[in-house]
């Protein structure tokens, strides 16, 4: 764990869920920083996955704690977190098809500013949502596309409206699960470019699980390592990268008793 | 695809027909003089606010119940067991009116919270079993609610069918159009206009903030509840509104029809008719309640009658007058039926909406 002279916007103590006798994230403790992407690798059935799930709320955890800003949040449904300010993209595209994109957008920012229970006024008396998601939609470029279905979108303009509803979340935390899978290299900059831009914000932390390692070395401050669901390394870029224990783990041998 | 929401041609057709067939229910008692065609023309109003609140749930919500009947049974019996108890007036409808609500209130968030969280079918089942028992509870309990035979009462003077509304020099009923201005009118009057106000209130929901919400919660759940919405929380809220309108409708059928009795509020018939006009018309459009509704009421009062017709019309032919026997009308209906779903696979209102439109 590094030190770092702010208080840690999230920290996970200990966290583990067990399914059945599988120990799919095993007692990872970690604290992720303001202002610092930290991105987390591992082979395949490594956890990653999971451990986000635990963190945004999808899963319960068995045990451990996960603390935002301080505050005990283990127990709170994925709705509170985010909230609370933990912002969670998937792995796979996981928006409303049938909606249109500009709608998408506009339940993020309605969300965040408590207009959902709104239910007697028609949407259009609520301009400022619609002005607040149009913001989000040129920061993305999708203003276009704005009434099309999320549906009939591209693959990667889908990616790009899952950042974009991220950020209409205005969260804390940004949580990004692969952004890049499933894109054609020539859609992977502008992806990346979103992720670049979000990172200059110095109040933002920002994680970030992904393969290519060519993203990796562009926007890492920090990597952890997952393996077999527990923490195999945690540091800067290129010492993580030298270090023999990951070498193992992505070379194929048996890592296990690294751990 | 451009900036500006320019509706579809479907789409235009369809909301002219739902403002023809306005028109036609507000001046229903004049355009069909007499009283099968008025109590058509009522039923259709009851069942348009029936399926719109039912789609809010199916349609919108993406909530499966087989309990919305039972609500709109909540509201019909309060209606009636005060008329019944109280005599006919204007405390006993509100009473009964407001009696039947709470009830449906506080049976719609007991079985909300406790089931929402469980995977639609158990919850689908789950309604089932406690409508099942509101049947089963309606004709046991026959010194409250009349049993099988239902409850008969008087509905308050204002709509009796001896009450002058206007009286002529003569001192007998005035006449408008030929029509008799009395309290039949007066009836069919306050079902239109409450089921209007019902009607417009559930359009309102669907164009808010919550009605793009429920979209939302109908389209991907989780993600829903990932960007910070408490999707049980909706659930039950929406589940809430849909129970308190048909109970509403209820309690304004009870009114009109001056009788009550499982047939009318409680069996399952009616919770299939109301699947049927919400499949028909098209889940989540709500335009699709007013066609679905119109329909199949009027195929049900109406498909007999013109199969009458079809029979004699084709005397002498060999077996067709036969098959057009207006005993089989069942098998017509269905038959409609399943074209109707072939051909219109999102409902009427759903398949034509997008007509014409182009991306």
């Amino acid at each position: 764990m590094r030190a770092s002279a702010s208080e840690p916007a999230l920290v996970t103590e200990n966290l583990t869920i067990r399914f059945g006798g599988h120990v799919a994230v095993n007692a990872v403790s970690c604290a992720f920083n303001p202002g610092e992407l930290t991105v987390i690798v591992g082979p395949n059935g490594a956890g990653k996955t999971t451990y986000f799930n635990l963190i945004s709320g999808q899963l319960p955890a068995s045990e451990g704690r996960v603390l935002k800003g301080g505050e005990d949040i283990t127990r709170l449904a994925p709705s509170a977190r985010a909230r609370r300010g933990i912002g969670r993209a998937f792995q796979l595209t996981n928006l409303f098809p049938a909606l249109t994109v500009l709608e998408n957008i506009r339940l993020a920012v309605q969300a965040r500013s408590g207009h959902g229970w709104r239910f007697f006024s028609p949407v259009s008396r609520f301009a400022s949502l619609t002005e607040e998601a149009e913001h989000y939609l040129e920061e993305t470029k999708l203003s276009a596309k704005a009434h099309m279905t999320a549906a009939a979108l591209p693959h990667g303009d889908q990616r790009k409206l899952e950042v974009a509803l991220l950020m209409a979340m205005e969260p804390d935390i940004y949580m990004f699960d692969e952004p890049t899978a499933g894109m054609s290299l020539d859609h992977t900059p502008d992806v990346l470019e979103l992720i670049a831009k979000l990172k200059q914000d110095k109040s933002k932390t920002i994680l970030l699980v992904e393969h290519k390692m060519s993203v990796v070395r562009a926007l890492a401050d920090r990597i952890i390592v997952l393996h077999n669901g527990e923490l195999l390394a945690d540091g800067p870029p290129d010492e993580v990268m030298q270090s023999q224990v990951v070498r193992e783990v992505y070379l194929g041998s048996s890592g296990e008793d690294a751990a | 695809m451009t900036q500006t929401t320019k509706s579809p041609k479907g789409a235009l057709f369809i909301k002219g027909l739902v403002l023809t067939i306005g028109a036609l229910l507000l001046f229903a008692p004049f355009l069909f003089q007499d009283t099968r065609s008025l109590e058509v023309a009522a039923r259709i109003c009851i069942f348009i606010v029936l399926v719109a609140s039912y789609d809010l749930l199916i349609g919108y919500t993406g909530i499966v119940s087989f309990a919305h009947i039972m609500f709109f049974g909540f509201g019909a019996y309060g209606a009636a067991i005060a008329l019944k108890e109280m005599g006919p007036g204007w405390d006993a409808v509100l009473l009964g009116a407001a009696g039947g609500l709470v009830v449906s209130i506080v049976v719609a968030i007991a079985v909300g919270l406790l089931s929402l969280r469980v995977k639609a079918i158990f919850f689908a089942m789950i309604t089932l079993a406690t409508a099942s028992v509101a049947l089963v509870l309606a004709s046991q309990l026959s010194g409250f609610t009349g049993g099988e035979d239902g409850i008969t009462y008087k509905a308050p003077d204002l709509f009796k069918t001896a009450n002058k509304l206007m009286v002529d020099a003569d001192g007998k009923v005035a006449r408008l159009f030929g029509v008799k201005l009395n309290g039949k009118l007066a009836a069919y009057y306050f079902v239109f206009s409450t089921c209007l106000v019902l009607f417009i209130l559930c359009l309102r929901m669907v164009a808010s903030p919550l009605g793009t919400v429920l979209k939302a919660i109908r389209e991907n759940e989780a993600r829903a509840e990932a960007i910070g919405y408490r999707v049980v929380a909706y659930r039950t809220f929406v589940f809430c509104i849909a129970a308190v309108t048909a109970s509403l409708a209820g309690s304004i059928y009870a009114v009109w029809l001056k009788y009550t009795g499982p047939d009318t509020a409680l069996s399952f018939s009616i919770m299939i008719d109301i699947l049927l006009m919400v499949v028909i018309g098209g889940m989540g459009t709500m335009y699709g309640a007013v066609i679905g509704a119109v329909l199949l009421v009027i195929a049900q009062y109406y498909l007999r009658d013109l199969m009458g017709v079809a029979s004699e019309a084709l005397h002498g032919v060999p077996f067709l007058p036969e098959l057009f026997e207006p005993d089989r009308w069942l098998l017509w209906l269905g038959i409609i039926f399943i074209l109707l779903v072939y051909f219109f696979p999102k409902g009427i209102a759903g398949t034509l909406w997008d007509k014409g439109a182009r991306s």
